[in-house]
C-alpha cells in the first residue's frame, strides 16, 4: 500500500510543481498585469520579491532594459515606464 | 500568511519523501541566513520538484533550488537533494535513444558523433568526487546586495562524478594545436529564440586536463533530469558554470567563444581574489572570467541562537573546500575570532572533494559564544573576513559567525 501511495504522491507533487508557480501573488495594483504580462512569458515572477527590497529605481530599470536589451524579451517600450514604476514602488529600495 | 501557507506546503511534501521530521523542515527555512534580504526569505519555500526532496525553492521557473544545509553533515550530497540551477526555461526531458553528443569545431580534424552506449563502450570510464559549486553560492549574503538568483549556502553539492574523459572523445575527433578554446552546448534553450542560449567554454589545457569529464552517473546512478541527464560536463575545481548539463555539443574553437554568457556574465574583476588558474584567452584589461573556487568552508551542524548546555561537550561539524590544491586546515574559533585552534580533518575522498572536520570543546559559562571556521589550502589561500565585493555577487568566502546560546 505504502509503495502505492507514494508514488501517486510523487504524481501529485510534480503536477502541483508546475501550479506552485501561479500561487506566487505580486502586490495588486493598476500595473500589476503589464508587469505580468511582460515577465511571464520567459520565468516565474517569485524573481521579483526574491531580488527586493534592494533595488532603487535606477536598479529596477537596468534590470528591465537588461531583460529586453539582452534576453530579448518582447516588451513594448511604452511599457516599461509603468513596469519600472510598479517595481520601484512595491519591491524597491525603501 | 505565507508561514501558514508554506507550513501546508511542507507537510504535503513530508509524506512524499517521509525521511525528515516536518520540523526540521520548517527549519530549514528558518535557518536561512539572516543575512539574506526580506524578499529573498520571504519568498522562499521548501518545494519538491519530480524526484527530488523538498529544496529550498528561491524560483520556480527556470528552477533555481537549494539543498537545506542540513544534507551537508554527509560526505557525499544524495541526488535526490542536490541543488538545480538553470538559467533558460525550456529544459526538455532529454530521452536517452534520442540523446546524441556532437564533437567538432573549427579546432577538430574529423567532427564525430557519439551516442551514449559509443562513449560508454568506447572509452576508459572513470570516477572522481567532486564539488560542483555554483558562482553565486551566498551571493544572497551580499551587503550591499546584488540582484541574481539570491542563493544562501545551499547551492552546492558533493558527489561522485562517473563518465569518460573529455580529452579522450576530443582526441577521436583529433583536436588541432591552434585550439584556444572547448565550448559546450545543451539541451536547454530560452523561451525566445532572442534570449543568449547558454553555451560555454574553458581554455583547451582545461579540457584536455584528465580530471574534466562528461559524466553520465552522479552518486552511482545515472544523473537525474534536474542534474543533466544523460551526460554533463565536469570540471573539477571549477565553479559549477563550465559544468554543462544535458550537453549536446563539444566544440574545439581556434577562436574566443564570444556571447553574453562569457562576456559579461561570469566574470570577476581582475586581481580582486586570490586565484591561480587563468583563462587568458578571455581576460579583458579590466575582467576575468571566473575559474577555480575559492578557499571556503561551511559549518553543517550548528543553527544561529541554537541551544546548548554549558559544561557539556559540543561538537561543531562542517565541511571544507578549495579549487583543486587541498584543504590544509581548519581552525576553529569559539571566542568570536579571538583565539583559534585546529580541527580535525576528516578522510580525503581526493582534491576536488569537499573535507569534512569536526572540532570538540565543552562550553563553561552561560551565555552567547560565536561559533567561526576558516579554512585554508594547499598553496596559503584562507578565508577572507571581509567580503571582496564585486558586481555579480561571486566567491563568498566571508568567514561565518554562528552565535549560539548557551545555557546553565
Amino acid at each position: 500500500m505504502r509503495s502505492q501511495l507514494v508514488p501517486a504522491m510523487l504524481a501529485l507533487l510534480a503536477a502541483s510543481a508546475v501550479a506552485q508557480e501561479s500561487k506566487i501573488v505580486l502586490k495588486d495594483d493598476p500595473n500589476r498585469a503589464v508587469v505580468l504580462q511582460s515577465c511571464l512569458m520567459c520565468h516565474s515572477v517569485d524573481y521579483i520579491p526574491l531580488n527586493s527590497p534592494f533595488q532603487d529605481r535606477k536598479g529596477w530599470e537596468a534590470t528591465v532594459n537588461k531583460m529586453i536589451n539582452v534576453m530579448g524579451a518582447p516588451i513594448k517600450k511604452d511599457d516599461v515606464p509603468a513596469i519600472v514604476d510598479y517595481l520601484n514602488k512595491h519591491y524597491g529600495k525603501s | 500568511m505565507t508561514k501558514r501557507r508554506d507550513f501546508l506546503r511542507v507537510s504535503a511534501a513530508g509524506i512524499a519523501a517521509a525521511s525528515m521530521s516536518q520540523l526540521l523542515r520548517a527549519n530549514a527555512l528558518d535557518q536561512q541566513p539572516v543575512e539574506l534580504a526580506a524578499g529573498a526569505r520571504e519568498s522562499a519555500v521548501l518545494d519538491a520538484l519530480d524526484g527530488k526532496v523538498p529544496l529550498i525553492k528561491r524560483s520556480y521557473r527556470p528552477p533555481n533550488y537549494e539543498t537545506p544545509v542540513e544534507y551537508f553533515n554527509e560526505a557525499f550530497t544524495p541526488n535526490s537533494a542536490f541543488f538545480v540551477r538553470y538559467h533558460l526555461s525550456t529544459i526538455p526531458e532529454v530521452k536517452e535513444a534520442d540523446w546524441r553528443l556532437k564533437v567538432g569545431g573549427d579546432a577538430v580534424q574529423t567532427p564525430v558523433e557519439f551516442n551514449l552506449a559509443d562513449l560508454k563502450r568506447g572509452f576508459e570510464q572513470v570516477e572522481l568526487a567532486a564539488l560542483c559549486l555554483c558562482s553565486g553560492n551566498r551571493r544572497g549574503m551580499f551587503e550591499p546586495h546584488v540582484p541574481g538568483v539570491e542563493w544562501g549556502p545551499g547551492a552546492m553539492g558533493n558527489a561522485r562524478w562517473k563518465g569518460v574523459r573529455l580529452r579522450d572523445v576530443l582526441n577521436k575527433a583529433g583536436v588541432r594545436k591552434e585550439a584556444l578554446e572547448v565550448a559546450f552546448d545543451g539541451a536547454d534553450s530560452g523561451v525566445t529564440d532572442k534570449t543568449p542560449d547558454f553555451v560555454k567554454s574553458i581554455p583547451a589545457w582545461k579540457a584536455l586536463d584528465e580530471n574534466t569529464l562528461i559524466a553520465f552517473e552522479m552518486n552511482g546512478e545515472p544523473l537525474p533530469h534536474w542534474n543533466g541527464f544523460p551526460a554533463r560536463i565536469v570540471v573539477p575545481g571549477w565553479t559549477g558554470t563550465y559544468w554543462t548539463k544535458h550537453v549536446t555539443a563539444v566544440n574545439a574553437l581556434a577562436s574566443p567563444l564570444k556571447g553574453f554568457w562569457m562576456n559579461p556574465a561570469y566574470r570577476i574583476p581582475k586581481g580582486k581574489f586570490p586565484l591561480v588558474d587563468r583563462f587568458t584567452s578571455q581576460e579583458t584589461d579590466v575582467n576575468t572570467p571566473i575559474t577555480e573556487m575559492v578557499v571556503n568552508s561551511l559549518i553543517t551542524n550548528l543553527a544561529m541562537g541554537q541551544r546548548v548546555r554549558a559544561g557539556q561537550s559540543l561538537e561543531v561539524r562542517g565541511i571544507a573546500w578549495d579549487g583543486g590544491y587541498g584543504v590544509s586546515r581548519v581552525d576553529v574559533s569559539v571566542d568570536g575570532g579571538a583565539t583559534w585552534r585546529a580541527a580535525e580533518i576528516g578522510r580525503d575522498y581526493g582534491k576536488f572533494s569537499w573535507r569534512q572536520w569536526g572540532y570538540r570543546f565543552v562550553p563553561e559559562r552561560s551565555g552567547t559564544v560565536i561559533v567561526m571556521a576558516r579554512a585554508t589550502n594547499r598553496v596559503g589561500a584562507t578565508q577572507t573576513f571581509e567580503l571582496i565585493h564585486n558586481p555579480a555577487g561571486y566567491h563568498h568566502n566571508v568567514v561565518q559567525r554562528i552565535p549560539i546560546d548557551v545555557v546553565a
